[in-house]
């Protein structure tokens, strides 16, 4: 073997047996869920599921090992809207501001 | 990387054994493997460059490709592993 191995490429390593329990899919998996598929879409195009496994790929170990898998999406999504110039880290960091902010006054 | 597939069914294969650059599906435990072409699974897009945004032309063949499996304890046992490999991760094997 001359290459190395990547954090996400983990076949054939002996990590134990794999959880395979579930639970009932929550409001933000199926958000995460609805935005990925419109943002892929051939109508939007704001990038490829490739780019999506890519942006996952040039997380941190430490994010890669404890981001939940639609976090996961989620920050990979949010990196690439900001990479392909659709939304400035000041919109979106403005944006959840005002939300929460919304949320704190109680409506 | 023509329009021909460079290989047939049958055909030994290796896997390349590189480090990829940016987003590769070739899995790390098969890369420096030798396994047989199946059947071709059809040209794609590369998935490499729409990772990065680009057009991924021209498209790749993609190949059905059957390898020995060999456990955690290193030894090859009775099953088989098939794998989908892009055709500029193959090469003749002997």
């Amino acid at each position: 073997m001359t290459s190395t191995r990547a954090m996400h490429d983990i076949g054939g390593l002996d990590l134990g047996p794999i959880d395979r329990s579930e639970h009932p899919r929550t409001l933000h998996e199926l958000r995460v869920d609805a935005i990925l598929i419109l943002l892929t879409s051939p109508a939007c195009g704001a990038f490829k599921v490739d780019a999506l496994r890519r942006a996952i790929e040039e997380f941190s170990q430490v994010d890669y090992d404890h981001l939940p898998y639609y976090d996961r999406w989620l920050q990979a999504l949010t990196n690439l809207l900001i990479e392909q110039h659709v939304l400035s880290r000041g919109e979106i960091d403005a944006r959840v501001a005002a939300i929460t902010a919304e949320a704190a006054h109680g409506h | 990387m023509g329009i021909e597939p460079r290989f047939e069914p049958g055909a030994c294969v290796r896997v390349a054994d590189r480090q990829p650059q940016g987003h590769c599906r070739t899995p790390f435990y098969l890369r420096g493997r030798n396994g047989e072409v199946i059947s071709l699974a059809g040209r794609f897009h590369d998935p490499a460059q729409l990772a990065q945004h680009r057009p991924g032309l021209p498209k790749l063949t993609l190949y059905r490709v059957r390898f020995a499996h060999i456990g955690l304890d290193g030894r090859t046992t009775q099953n088989e592993i098939m794998a989908d490999i892009y055709e500029d991760w193959l090469e003749s094997a002997p």
